[in-house]
């Protein structure tokens, strides 16, 4: 496998992670809304918690590591952009 | 004033800008204290702020086309993401979410997920990619990507459509809030509101929508958390409202079970005079429907809003003027960062204003007290006047029950601090607010739209060796076209007929994510898979929208896919389509799939040139 390919498979690899983090934080959490809301978080019922900041927070952390984890790939392969912006 | 270019002064330049306008607030403040006049104080916030935006425009103004067209490619991360976080909250995530949150409970925070979570598909799937194909609009990339001008030709109809649909909105929400800060009627306000619009973009393109842009987040987010914490503070729920309102949603609960939630009928409704678009409290706070279907409401709209957020042109341009291809991975969590300040904030706006009306043992509760003591209340009179808020005492007690009380959603952001008493400084800084949500979005649309019709349509297609000082002229021209179609659309008042926003994702979703994301991800796909796929989704999805909606043909929904939602429908036919059409034809030729091979590596040279 070529050096591109290679790359390209690992990229595929953390699309694919990061995916289902968002399909979690997205869907699975909130098929199974109405089970949850009895459970509390910071005393808010969790379901309302979660659409209220929870996701919304997952999703802005999930982001960052991505950016962060698909960096180091580049970088790996010797397929980072010169200088920094 | 500052030394070295202007990119590296950037943040002390925003920061001046940023102190200067709190100072500005302190100054309204003190001239309120003197006896300056609510309607002066108003006129003041919303002409000094549309004039600091106009100057920004004027002074990015530019006659290259890369800076028109993608700013220069030179808007650092964190600069780009406040940029993009104006460009994507628009007047009614300003205005009207909290109202939305307040009145719909649980099941409208599917909007909050829905248009958060799309950015995780931008990140993942799009952005970096794009921006390494160095195209200067969305068709750019179609266009190139699938060759040949009828695929190009198909995202510019889906681009609009969309767009177009969205854009009305913004005109209409400027208007508003224009005619209501300056006094002047609707129809006024709408072409106010558009010359506003037009002096932030029209001579510095791109370039100048994202400098103003970010003066205008920073216009907003303060004009929204402000108020946010002060009303926390002042009324004794917690001193950061965000991780202390805990006991007051569970309050809410309980009143909800005291007074009990009902669901006034239509005709009494009628029959009591209440004025249109207003409503009264019917669902739980933060109760979640039991079963299976409305689970499935909720993802579905999710769904559609995270899916049609990964195909928004306005949205996915300002990733094409990053630095670089890492600049653009970042910028877009930089975004969300600082759309989820507001949208964080917008359901604890809707609590704290909910339990400020509904709490009997509140200085500022109404609910439950007798009618006629409500009415000497000063803003519950000025609301009434306005027909933005009605009392219909259906049950002839004399007592103000929960179902009695009606007022339009938007009143929650514009009305909750004069309720907590807030001095009116705060009521001219949320409409300042809402004035710089609109304009921002508006902007974006209107430049996204006139930037494929003129690079697209007339540079590619009609004339390909126009100079640059022709179309750039083509390019603002179209800008005053369609600026002015929106605006007089919206003086027209049909935009109730156009439908939702929310109908900008679902058409964005049915004719362009599946040919973007496979343009990248999948090399097998093909020109004739794309452009089937574009017409057929967007067909279907159309076609489906006009069967479902009640003030179409208003069939019933199948399997709770209603008018919101078509896009699901569009999406899945597109996908079918593209992958059956590209599997039939033959493969694309060499130079493309090198093409896409160079797409997926950061490193080296962008695809298309610097200028193009």
């Amino acid at each position: 496998m070529s050096n591109k390919e290679k790359h390209w498979e690992k990229t595929k690899g953390l699309m694919l992670i990061t995916l289902a983090i968002w399909f979690f934080f997205g869907y699975i959490i909130f098929m199974f809304g109405s089970d949850i809301n009895s459970a509390s978080f910071l005393g808010y019922p969790l379901a309302y918690y979660m659409c209220a900041q929870g996701s919304i927070i997952a999703f802005v952390v999930l982001i960052f590591w991505f950016a962060n984890k698909q960096e180091k790939i580049d970088e790996e392969f010797g397929f980072a952009e010169k200088g920094d912006d | 004033m500052f030394k070295g270019n202007f990119i590296d002064n950037l943040p002390r330049i925003y920061g001046t800008y940023t102190g200067g306008f709190l100072v500005f607030i302190i100054l309204m403040a003190i001239a309120e204290q003197a006896g300056m006049t609510a309607k002066t104080i108003g006129i003041l916030f919303v002409a000094f702020t549309v004039c600091i935006y106009a100057l920004i425009g004027y002074l990015s103004r530019t006659v290259q086309v890369d800076a028109y067209y993608v700013a220069g490619r030179q808007v650092p991360t964190v600069f780009n993401g406040m940029a993009t976080a104006a460009d994507w909250m628009s007047g009614a995530s300003f205005v009207a979410m909290a109202g939305g949150i307040y009145f719909g409970g649980y099941t409208y925070m599917a909007f909050l997920v829905g248009w958060t979570g799309g950015y995780v598909l931008v990140s993942s799937l799009l952005a970096p990619y794009l921006r390494k194909f160095g195209c200067y609009t969305v068709p750019d990339f179609i266009g190139t990507r699938y060759g040949g001008n009828f695929a190009r030709f198909c995202a510019v109809v889906v681009l609009t459509l969309a767009s177009f649909t969205y854009v009305t909105a913004q005109i209409n929400a400027t208007g508003t809030i224009a005619s209501r800060a300056l006094n002047i009627p609707f129809e006024l306000g709408v072409w106010v509101g558009l010359i506003s619009i037009l002096l932030c973009s029209m001579l510095g393109g791109m370039r100048a929508v994202t400098w103003t842009q970010v003066a205008q987040y920073i216009v907003l987010i303060i004009a929204y958390l402000i108020p946010v914490f002060w009303i926390s503070n002042k009324s004794g729920f917690g001193f950061f409202p965000h991780f202390m309102l805990g006991e007051e949603v569970a309050r809410l609960g309980e009143l909800e079970s005291q007074f009990g939630l009902v669901k006034n009928a239509a005709a009494d409704v009628k029959a009591a005079g209440v004025p249109g678009g207003l409503k009264s409290i019917a669902v739980s706070h933060a109760g979640v429907p039991e079963g299976g279907m409305a689970a499935w409401k909720f993802i579905s709209l999710a769904l559609c809003m995270m899916v049609g957020t990964a195909s928004l042109p306005h949205i996915l341009m300002r990733y094409f003027t990053t630095p670089s291809v890492k600049a653009a991975r970042k910028s877009v969590a930089w975004s969300l960062f600082f759309i989820a300040l507001l949208y964080t904030s917008a359901p604890m706006l809707a609590t704290l204003s909910k339990i400020s009306l509904m709490d009997p043992n509140l200085p500022t509760g109404i609910i439950g007290k007798p009618i006629a003591e409500i009415m000497q209340i000063e803003w519950v009179n000025a609301w009434i006047n306005v027909k933005q808020a009605y009392i219909a005492d259906f049950n002839g007690d004399g007592m103000l029950q929960l179902n009695e009380w009606f007022m339009r959603g938007d009143v929650v952001v514009l009305a909750t601090p004069e309720v907590a008493g807030l001095p009116y400084v705060i009521s001219g800084l949320v409409a300042a607010g809402g004035m710089a949500a609109a304009m921002s979005t508006a902007d974006g649309l209107i430049l996204a739209i006139a930037n494929a019709l003129s690079h697209d349509i007339y540079y590619k297609i009609i004339d390909p060796k126009a100079d640059v000082r022709k179309r750039l002229l083509v390019a603002r021209a179209l800008l005053i076209v369609i600026g002015a179609a929106g605006a007089y659309i919206a003086s027209m008042r049909i935009t109730s007929i156009l439908g939702a926003v929310a109908w900008a994702f679902d058409f964005a979703m049915s004719g362009l994510f599946f040919p973007l994301i496979l343009g990248v991800w999948w090399k097998r796909a093909t020109r004739q898979g794309a452009i089937a796929g574009m017409i057929a989704g967007l067909a279907s999805g159309t076609a489906y929208l006009i069967y479902v909606y009640p003030k179409f043909m208003g069939n019933a929904p199948w399997l709770g896919i209603d008018h919101l939602r078509f896009g699901i429908i569009g999406a899945s036919v597109c996908l079918v389509v593209m992958v059956v059409v590209s599997l039939m034809t033959e493969e694309p030729d060499k130079a493309t799939q090198k093409m896409v091979d160079e797409v997926r590596i950061p490193s080296g040279k962008t695809i298309l040139g610097k200028q193009h």
